[in-house]
Protein backbone atom coordinates (compact mmCIF):
# COMPACT_ATOMS: atom_id res chain seq x y z
CA UNK A 1 0.00 0.00 0.00
CA UNK A 2 1.30 3.44 -0.94
CA UNK A 3 0.66 6.70 0.92
CA UNK A 4 -1.69 7.67 -1.90
CA UNK A 5 -3.73 4.50 -1.37
CA UNK A 6 -3.79 5.22 2.33
CA UNK A 7 -5.00 8.76 1.79
CA UNK A 8 -7.81 7.56 -0.47
CA UNK A 9 -9.12 5.48 2.43
CA UNK A 10 -8.43 8.01 5.17
CA UNK A 11 -12.04 9.13 5.52
CA UNK A 12 -13.36 5.57 5.57
CA UNK A 13 -10.85 4.74 8.29
CA UNK A 14 -11.80 7.80 10.34
CA UNK A 15 -15.52 7.11 9.89
CA UNK A 16 -15.02 3.44 10.69
CA UNK A 17 -16.29 2.25 7.33
CA UNK A 18 -13.51 -0.15 6.38
CA UNK A 19 -13.63 -3.94 6.30
CA UNK A 20 -11.53 -5.85 8.87
CA UNK A 21 -9.13 -6.94 6.11
CA UNK A 22 -8.67 -3.42 4.85
CA UNK A 23 -8.18 -2.20 8.40
CA UNK A 24 -5.30 -4.66 8.86
CA UNK A 25 -3.68 -3.40 5.64
CA UNK A 26 -4.06 0.19 6.76
CA UNK A 27 -2.60 -0.63 10.17
CA UNK A 28 0.38 -2.30 8.52
CA UNK A 29 1.02 0.82 6.45
CA UNK A 30 0.71 3.00 9.56
CA UNK A 31 3.22 0.79 11.37
CA UNK A 32 5.94 1.79 8.95
CA UNK A 33 4.86 5.20 7.72
CA UNK A 34 5.22 8.03 10.22
CA UNK A 35 3.84 10.57 7.75
CA UNK A 36 0.51 8.83 7.32
CA UNK A 37 0.31 8.31 11.06
CA UNK A 38 0.65 12.07 11.59
CA UNK A 39 -1.92 12.82 8.89
CA UNK A 40 -4.40 10.37 10.43
CA UNK A 41 -3.96 11.61 14.00
CA UNK A 42 -4.01 15.30 13.15
CA UNK A 43 -7.03 14.91 10.86
CA UNK A 44 -8.89 13.14 13.66
CA UNK A 45 -7.86 15.89 16.03
CA UNK A 46 -9.03 18.55 13.56
CA UNK A 47 -12.52 17.05 13.49
CA UNK A 48 -12.59 16.62 17.25
CA UNK A 49 -11.57 20.23 17.88
CA UNK A 50 -14.28 21.60 15.58
CA UNK A 51 -16.84 19.30 17.13
CA UNK A 52 -16.04 20.22 20.71
CA UNK A 53 -15.62 23.99 20.44
CA UNK A 54 -18.52 26.32 19.92
CA UNK A 55 -17.12 28.96 17.60
CA UNK A 56 -20.38 30.77 16.92
CA UNK A 57 -22.17 30.88 20.21
CA UNK A 58 -25.67 32.18 20.56
CA UNK A 59 -25.86 34.30 23.74
CA UNK A 60 -28.90 33.54 25.89
CA UNK A 61 -30.45 37.01 25.57
CA UNK A 62 -30.18 36.97 21.78
CA UNK A 63 -31.51 33.44 21.71
CA UNK A 64 -34.54 34.40 23.80
CA UNK A 65 -35.20 37.46 21.66
CA UNK A 66 -35.08 35.49 18.41
CA UNK A 67 -37.14 32.70 19.90
CA UNK A 68 -39.84 35.11 21.04
CA UNK A 69 -39.89 36.77 17.62
CA UNK A 70 -40.31 33.44 15.83
CA UNK A 71 -43.07 32.23 18.13
CA UNK A 72 -45.05 35.45 18.06
CA UNK A 73 -45.07 35.41 14.28
CA UNK A 74 -46.09 31.74 14.22
CA UNK A 75 -48.97 32.45 16.59
CA UNK A 76 -50.20 35.13 14.25
CA UNK A 77 -50.29 32.47 11.57
CA UNK A 78 -47.02 33.84 10.12
CA UNK B 1 -49.63 0.46 17.32
CA UNK B 2 -48.89 -3.24 17.89
CA UNK B 3 -48.78 -4.04 14.18
CA UNK B 4 -46.02 -1.49 13.66
CA UNK B 5 -44.04 -2.52 16.71
CA UNK B 6 -44.17 -6.16 15.73
CA UNK B 7 -42.14 -5.54 12.58
CA UNK B 8 -38.69 -6.97 13.26
CA UNK B 9 -36.01 -4.35 13.69
CA UNK B 10 -38.50 -1.49 13.53
CA UNK B 11 -36.97 1.55 15.18
CA UNK B 12 -38.84 3.65 17.70
CA UNK B 13 -40.37 6.61 15.91
CA UNK B 14 -38.28 9.76 16.28
CA UNK B 15 -39.77 12.02 19.01
CA UNK B 16 -40.07 14.82 16.42
CA UNK B 17 -42.73 12.83 14.56
CA UNK B 18 -45.23 13.25 17.39
CA UNK B 19 -44.34 16.94 17.81
CA UNK B 20 -44.82 17.60 14.11
CA UNK B 21 -48.18 15.84 14.22
CA UNK B 22 -49.27 18.05 17.12
CA UNK B 23 -48.22 21.21 15.27
CA UNK B 24 -50.26 20.07 12.29
CA UNK B 25 -53.23 19.74 14.63
CA UNK B 26 -52.78 23.38 15.59
CA UNK B 27 -50.75 23.01 18.77
CA UNK B 28 -48.30 25.93 18.61
CA UNK B 29 -46.60 24.92 21.87
CA UNK B 30 -45.32 21.78 20.15
CA UNK B 31 -43.63 24.03 17.60
CA UNK B 32 -42.12 26.02 20.46
CA UNK B 33 -40.47 22.79 21.61
CA UNK B 34 -39.10 22.08 18.14
CA UNK B 35 -37.75 25.61 17.76
CA UNK B 36 -35.99 25.39 21.15
CA UNK B 37 -34.52 22.07 20.23
CA UNK B 38 -32.91 23.21 16.99
CA UNK B 39 -32.42 26.98 17.16
CA UNK B 40 -28.77 26.75 18.22
CA UNK B 41 -27.87 24.38 15.40
CA UNK B 42 -29.67 26.45 12.80
CA UNK B 43 -27.99 29.62 13.97
CA UNK B 44 -24.60 27.93 13.87
CA UNK B 45 -25.14 26.53 10.37
CA UNK B 46 -26.33 29.92 9.12
CA UNK B 47 -23.28 31.63 10.64
CA UNK B 48 -20.95 29.13 9.03
CA UNK B 49 -22.46 29.68 5.60
CA UNK B 50 -23.17 33.42 5.62
CA UNK B 51 -20.25 34.36 7.90
CA UNK B 52 -22.35 37.26 9.03
CA UNK B 53 -24.14 37.52 12.33
CA UNK B 54 -27.11 39.62 11.18
CA UNK B 55 -27.70 37.33 8.24
CA UNK B 56 -27.57 34.35 10.57
CA UNK B 57 -30.21 35.90 12.83
CA UNK B 58 -32.47 36.53 9.84
CA UNK B 59 -31.88 33.09 8.37
CA UNK B 60 -32.73 31.40 11.64
CA UNK B 61 -36.01 33.27 11.97
CA UNK B 62 -36.99 32.91 8.32
CA UNK B 63 -36.15 29.21 8.27
CA UNK B 64 -38.36 28.44 11.27
CA UNK B 65 -41.20 30.53 9.86
CA UNK B 66 -40.90 28.92 6.46
CA UNK B 67 -40.87 25.46 8.00
CA UNK B 68 -43.98 26.34 9.98
CA UNK B 69 -45.80 27.57 6.90
CA UNK B 70 -44.74 24.61 4.80
CA UNK B 71 -45.21 21.92 7.40
CA UNK B 72 -47.97 20.37 5.28
CA UNK B 73 -45.33 19.71 2.62
CA UNK B 74 -43.04 17.88 5.00
CA UNK B 75 -43.17 14.27 3.88
CA UNK B 76 -42.02 12.54 7.01
CA UNK B 77 -39.80 10.16 5.06
CA UNK B 78 -36.85 12.32 5.97
CA UNK B 79 -36.12 13.56 9.47
CA UNK B 80 -37.72 16.84 10.47
CA UNK B 81 -34.27 18.10 11.45
CA UNK B 82 -32.70 17.43 8.03
CA UNK B 83 -35.69 19.00 6.33
CA UNK B 84 -35.27 22.06 8.53
CA UNK B 85 -31.54 22.21 7.84
CA UNK B 86 -32.21 22.11 4.13
CA UNK B 87 -34.46 25.16 4.43
CA UNK B 88 -31.81 26.97 6.50
CA UNK B 89 -29.03 26.10 4.03
CA UNK B 90 -31.07 27.45 1.12
CA UNK B 91 -31.91 30.64 3.00
CA UNK B 92 -28.25 31.05 3.94
CA UNK B 93 -27.05 30.62 0.38
CA UNK B 94 -29.58 33.20 -0.79
CA UNK B 95 -28.22 35.73 1.72
CA UNK B 96 -24.66 34.92 0.78
CA UNK B 97 -25.42 35.49 -2.89
CA UNK B 98 -27.05 38.83 -2.10
CA UNK B 99 -23.95 40.02 -0.29
CA UNK B 100 -21.55 38.75 -2.87
CA UNK B 101 -23.22 39.98 -6.01
CA UNK B 102 -21.25 39.01 -9.04
CA UNK B 103 -19.37 36.30 -7.21
CA UNK B 104 -20.29 32.73 -7.86
CA UNK B 105 -21.68 31.08 -4.77
CA UNK B 106 -22.74 27.54 -5.35
CA UNK B 107 -22.42 24.31 -3.51
CA UNK B 108 -22.82 22.11 -6.55
CA UNK B 109 -20.15 23.64 -8.78
CA UNK B 110 -17.08 21.48 -8.97
CA UNK B 111 -14.46 23.19 -6.94
CA UNK B 112 -11.29 23.52 -8.91
CA UNK B 113 -8.60 23.45 -6.32
CA UNK B 114 -6.06 20.89 -5.34
CA UNK B 115 -5.16 22.74 -2.19
CA UNK B 116 -4.84 20.35 0.68
CA UNK B 117 -5.54 17.27 -1.38
CA UNK B 118 -1.96 16.20 -0.75
CA UNK B 119 -0.80 16.71 2.84
CA UNK B 120 2.32 18.85 2.95
CA UNK B 121 2.73 19.61 6.59
CA UNK B 122 3.79 16.35 8.13
CA UNK B 123 5.14 17.51 11.48
CA UNK B 124 3.29 16.18 14.49
CA UNK B 125 1.09 18.31 16.73
CA UNK B 126 1.51 18.98 20.41
CA UNK B 127 -0.41 16.47 22.60
CA UNK B 128 -3.33 18.75 23.45
CA UNK B 129 -2.59 21.61 21.10
CA UNK B 130 -5.73 23.63 21.89
CA UNK B 131 -4.54 24.00 25.48
CA UNK B 132 -1.82 26.38 24.34
CA UNK B 133 -4.47 28.98 23.52
CA UNK B 134 -7.08 30.82 25.51
CA UNK B 135 -10.75 30.12 24.69
CA UNK B 136 -11.27 33.33 22.74
CA UNK B 137 -7.99 33.02 20.89
CA UNK B 138 -8.73 29.41 19.96
CA UNK B 139 -12.23 30.27 18.74
CA UNK B 140 -10.71 33.01 16.56
CA UNK B 141 -8.18 30.57 15.08
CA UNK B 142 -10.92 28.03 14.35
CA UNK B 143 -13.20 30.66 12.80
CA UNK B 144 -10.49 32.15 10.63
CA UNK B 145 -9.37 28.73 9.47
CA UNK B 146 -12.79 27.41 8.48
CA UNK B 147 -13.79 30.71 6.87
CA UNK B 148 -10.92 30.25 4.44
CA UNK B 149 -12.46 27.13 2.93
CA UNK B 150 -14.50 27.35 -0.28
CA UNK B 151 -18.24 27.43 0.65
CA UNK B 152 -18.87 24.02 -0.91
CA UNK B 153 -16.26 22.39 1.32
CA UNK B 154 -17.20 24.37 4.40
CA UNK B 155 -20.87 23.46 4.29
CA UNK B 156 -20.17 19.76 3.84
CA UNK B 157 -17.72 19.74 6.75
CA UNK B 158 -20.10 21.64 9.01
CA UNK B 159 -23.12 19.45 8.32
CA UNK B 160 -21.28 16.15 8.36
CA UNK B 161 -18.59 16.62 11.01
CA UNK B 162 -19.81 19.43 13.23
CA UNK B 163 -23.59 18.90 13.19
CA UNK B 164 -23.33 15.14 12.86
CA UNK B 165 -25.55 14.50 9.83
CA UNK B 166 -24.78 11.25 8.04
CA UNK B 167 -23.13 11.31 4.61
CA UNK B 168 -26.49 10.42 3.04
CA UNK B 169 -28.35 13.14 4.95
CA UNK B 170 -25.71 15.69 3.99
CA UNK B 171 -26.06 14.67 0.34
CA UNK B 172 -29.83 14.89 0.50
CA UNK B 173 -29.77 18.25 2.28
CA UNK B 174 -27.39 19.81 -0.25
CA UNK B 175 -28.73 18.08 -3.34
CA UNK B 176 -25.34 16.47 -3.95
CA UNK B 177 -24.46 12.86 -4.70
CA UNK B 178 -22.91 10.74 -1.97
CA UNK B 179 -19.54 10.51 -3.82
CA UNK B 180 -19.53 14.31 -4.21
CA UNK B 181 -20.09 14.73 -0.47
CA UNK B 182 -17.33 12.24 0.28
CA UNK B 183 -14.78 13.90 -1.95
CA UNK B 184 -15.59 17.34 -0.53
CA UNK B 185 -15.43 16.05 3.01
CA UNK B 186 -11.98 14.53 2.55
CA UNK B 187 -10.62 17.71 1.02
CA UNK B 188 -12.26 19.90 3.65
CA UNK B 189 -10.78 17.82 6.44
CA UNK B 190 -7.33 17.83 4.87
CA UNK B 191 -7.37 21.56 4.17
CA UNK B 192 -8.42 22.35 7.71
CA UNK B 193 -5.76 20.03 9.06
CA UNK B 194 -3.14 21.69 6.91
CA UNK B 195 -4.14 25.18 8.01
CA UNK B 196 -4.41 24.30 11.69
CA UNK B 197 -0.98 22.66 11.63
CA UNK B 198 0.78 25.98 11.82
CA UNK B 199 -0.90 26.72 15.14
CA UNK B 200 -0.79 23.29 16.67
CA UNK B 201 2.73 22.04 15.98
CA UNK B 202 4.88 20.88 18.82
CA UNK B 203 6.94 23.72 20.24
CA UNK B 204 9.98 22.75 18.20
CA UNK B 205 8.04 23.05 14.98
CA UNK B 206 6.66 26.41 16.02
CA UNK B 207 10.12 27.81 16.60
CA UNK B 208 11.30 26.55 13.26
CA UNK B 209 8.47 28.32 11.49
CA UNK B 210 9.13 31.47 13.47
CA UNK B 211 5.68 31.66 15.08
CA UNK B 212 7.16 31.30 18.56
CA UNK B 213 10.26 33.32 19.26
ZN1 LIG C 1 2.20 6.58 4.17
Amino acid sequence: MTCKDFLALLDDLIDDEVSPNMRTELQTHLGRCGHCEVVLNTTRKTIEIYRSHEIYDLPTDLRERLHAAIMSRCKKGC
Amino acid sequence: MPTIQSIAGQLEPHPDVALVARVRDGDVSAYDTLVRKYERQLFRIAQHITQNREDAEDVMQDAFLKAYEKLEQFQGNSKFYTWLVRIAVNESLMRLRKRRTGRMVSIDEDIETDEGSVPRDLADWAPDPEQNYGQAELAEILRKTIQGLPPGFRIVFVLRDVEGLSTEETAETLGLSVPAVKSRLLRARLQLRERLSRYFHKKKGLMETGIVK
